[in-house]
């Protein structure tokens, strides 16, 4: 294999305009394949309490983690929500995996928030927060949402077990190097209508194989006015468009966010790192592969129907006709899915009613998007027969929406208020949406049984799953807000 | 993991977009350790019924394509969650290769570090084998690694593109980290240098 290799300094040079991509990747290419493969230096390694496969697969290899200091470890898949301690797990096996990760941590030496850190939580929410995630770095995690962290301004990657032990074992990966899309949202958003409109907008527009293989930067003045937590609900979503990777490019909103951070640089370092990272953004005239360019104003709060992200509408639309399909597939496709979800052809959206509303995950789970759900259920109350939960993304978050009160105002409404973790995202904690019960949802995925067997999952953002739980029913939040409040986020 | 060269084998056809990694193995099995038996959680809930009977519907339940060890499917297979269970799962019940027009990106890398061929085709030429395939259940299907094409009996030969290398590493039933860390000479040159 060795004539197929050639090395990172052949490789590298390059005229003319970078995109933002361009210039991650080849600060981080060690080593390059004529067949296009790269061999990608990982800065830091994200790990959660389903890495427990790749530590065996290390074990058995007699190999140890080589770079400890460059991992990070906190569990949320399995933790419970309900409590702080390990043994509300009922199931030994799921205990297991998140008790595998605390012992794997320790015996590599890799720092790990436990269940007793208040810092705890969902690893995309964590590691921001705690400043980890920063510009032109490139990131890892043995889990898809990995394009959170893009958000920043870094590459960041979801891997599978295979490649979190071989990150593991060598600090790289190899990659093959995806093409780059562009999407420039222009304007500025309506009152009601957030990143989670954007993005499942942009979904329903491309398909969830829109983006496939491709790196995604995201530009134009509604991406630029969005906060971090708004861009990393988008760059989250970028795998449910088949995505590789999303990103935003760094600016002062990124530095203002990252600035005094617990494990961010400061002082001098600090300086330095400003200074590298102003010159992290595509250049003019960078040619990317794709573009696709869509208009703010023009997007509506959004609400998926059917069991594929793309099935997304805006909350004022019907279900959709199957008798009006391009193709027969796709007609088989829209009756099996109105068939599971229980829906009738050309149905109004708003006369869906729910039974839950969970609202949380690492793609609605931070202080912002509790604040935009708050601000909705304050002076409400849960509809009757409706079960609504709220799980904060982390511990962080949690004790920072605490301070502000919105605890009180989702509690004196009748909602749930719980510990972090992944909950009922995907249920494997046992949060799980009952059969045939359909539930309001802030996560990112509607497919079939993923919040539990028979779950029936309703996509949207925080404000329109807030919206749903008072009224009962999917319900345009700008009903209860009013069109012409200024909104954030 | 073995290799894979040529297979003339039983396919099924799963005619759907967008089979993601949650209906391939469903997300309750996942704190399961590779050991267990993944191929009894494939396709868990399209399978069977909650209490364990097969569902008669499921193609894979079918005489026909029942065992089958390629599966042609239509765009986006394994798509969503990172899961490499859902390989495991395929991989345990004997599927050797999958064709479809495309795939979820971290679905085919793991399935090229797990021994399990993906082959993506021209959805015109896809769309024809699932219809060969649902005429005539019990088809078999030929992929050859090596030459790199699909076929029908009686069919063309389509051609499809793979990496050199991890053709190299399917055909040879050789895992990548083996050939890393015989690199690792040119990742610690890289260290000394990189400022990040
Ligand atoms: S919140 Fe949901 S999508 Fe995010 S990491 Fe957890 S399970 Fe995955």
């Amino acid at each position: 294999m060795e004539a197929v290799i050639a090395t990172a300094k052949a490789a590298q040079t390059v005229q003319g305009p970078s995109t933002l991509f361009d210039k991650i990747w080849r600060t981080h290419l060690v080593l390059e394949r004529e067949d296009g493969q790269a061999l990608l230096y990982v800065d830091s390694h994200f790990l959660q309490d389903g890495s427990a496969p790749a530590f065996e697969m290390l074990r058995q290899r007699g190999l140890t983690p080589r770079l400890p200091e460059r991992a990070f470890a906190t569990p949320d898949h399995y933790v419970p929500t309900s409590g702080r301690d390990l043994a509300l797990i009922a199931d030994p096996e799921k205990r297991a995996m998140a008790e595998a990760l605390e012992s794997d941590a320790a015996a590599a030496g890799i720092t790990f928030f436990g269940l007793d850190d208040p810092r705890q939580g969902i690893i995309h929410v964590v590691a921001p927060e705690q400043g980890m995630s920063r510009p032109g770095m490139l990131i890892v995690c043995g889990d898809s949402h990995t394009s959170t962290h893009g958000a920043l301004g870094a590459l960041a990657f979801g891997i599978g077990a295979s490649e979190v032990a071989h990150v593991l074992a060598t600090q790289t990966l190899w990659q093959r190097r995806p093409s780059t899309l562009r999407v420039t949202v222009d304007g500025r958003f309506g009152p009601g209508v957030s990143a989670k409109d954007l993005i499942l907008a942009l979904i329903a527009q491309i398909s969830a194989a829109g983006a496939t293989g491709c790196a995604v930067e995201y530009a134009g003045e509604a991406v630029e006015a969005l906060s971090i937590e708004g861009r990393m609900t988008l760059c989250n979503m970028t795998i449910e468009a088949g995505g590789r990777a999303g990103m935003v490019a760094p600016d002062e909103t990124t530095f203002a966010y990252l600035r005094g951070r617990p494990f961010a640089p400061d002082g001098a370092a600090w300086d330095r790192a400003v200074a590298a990272w102003q010159a992290l953004k595509s250049d003019p005239g960078a040619v990317f592969d794709r573009e696709v360019r869509l208009d703010a104003p023009a997007i509506e709060p959004m609400v998926t129907w059917g069991n594929s992200p793309e099935d997304a509408l805006p909350i004022t639309g019907v279900t959709p006709d199957p008798a009006a399909a391009a193709t027969p597939e796709r007609r088989e496709a829209m009756e099996r899915a109105l068939a599971y979800m229980g829906l009738q052809a050309g149905q109004a959206l708003t006369d869906v009613t729910v039974d839950r509303v969970f609202i949380g995950s690492c793609t609605n789970g931070r202080i912002e998007d509790l604040a935009s759900a708050a601000a909705v259920v304050r002076g409400r109350k849960v509809a009757p027969g409706v079960e609504a939960w709220v799980t904060p993304g982390s511990g962080v978050v949690k004790a920072a929406a605490e301070a502000l009160g919105l605890d009180q105002a989702f509690k004196a409404a009748g909602f749930q208020w719980r510990e972090p973790g992944c909950s009922m995202c995907l249920g494997t904690n046992g949060d799980q949406v009952a059969p045939g019960q359909r539930c309001a949802s802030t996560t990112n995925r509607n497919f079939v049984g993923r919040q539990g067997p028979g779950s029936r999952t309703h996509l949207m953002s925080p404000a329109m799953a807030a919206a749903a739980a008072v009224t009962g029913r999917l319900t345009d939040v700008r009903d209860l807000l009013g069109r012409d409040l200024p909104w954030k986020g | 993991m073995e290799p894979i060269t040529r297979l003339e084998a039983r396919a099924v056809p799963i005619d759907r977009p967008n089979v993601d990694t949650d209906q391939i193995v469903p997300a309750r099995y996942l704190q399961k350790p590779r050991s267990a038996p993944f191929g009894d959680f494939l396709f868990r809930d399209l399978r069977f019924d909650a209490d364990g009977s097969e569902k008669s519907g499921f193609v894979l339940n079918q005489p026909g394509y029942r065992g089958a060890k390629i599966v042609v499917a239509e765009e986006n297979f394994g798509c969503g969650s990172s899961r490499e269970h859902a390989v495991w799962a395929l991989y345990d019940y004997g599927v050797r290769a999958v064709i479809a027009p495309s795939f979820g990106d971290i679905f085919a890398s793991n399935s090229a570090k797990n021994g399990l061929l993906t082959v993506a085709l021209p959805a015109g030429q896809v769309k024809a084998m699932i219809e060969a395939l649902a005429a005539e259940p019990g088809l078999e299907v030929a992929v050859d690694l090596d030459a790199q094409t699909v076929s029908l009996p009686d069919g063309p030969a389509h051609r499809f593109e793979i990496d050199p290398y991890r053709k190299h590493l399917l055909l040879n039933g050789l895992d990548e980290l083996g050939f890393t860390l015989s690199q690792l000479a040119q990742i610690e040159a890289f260290e000394k240098t990189y400022a990040g």
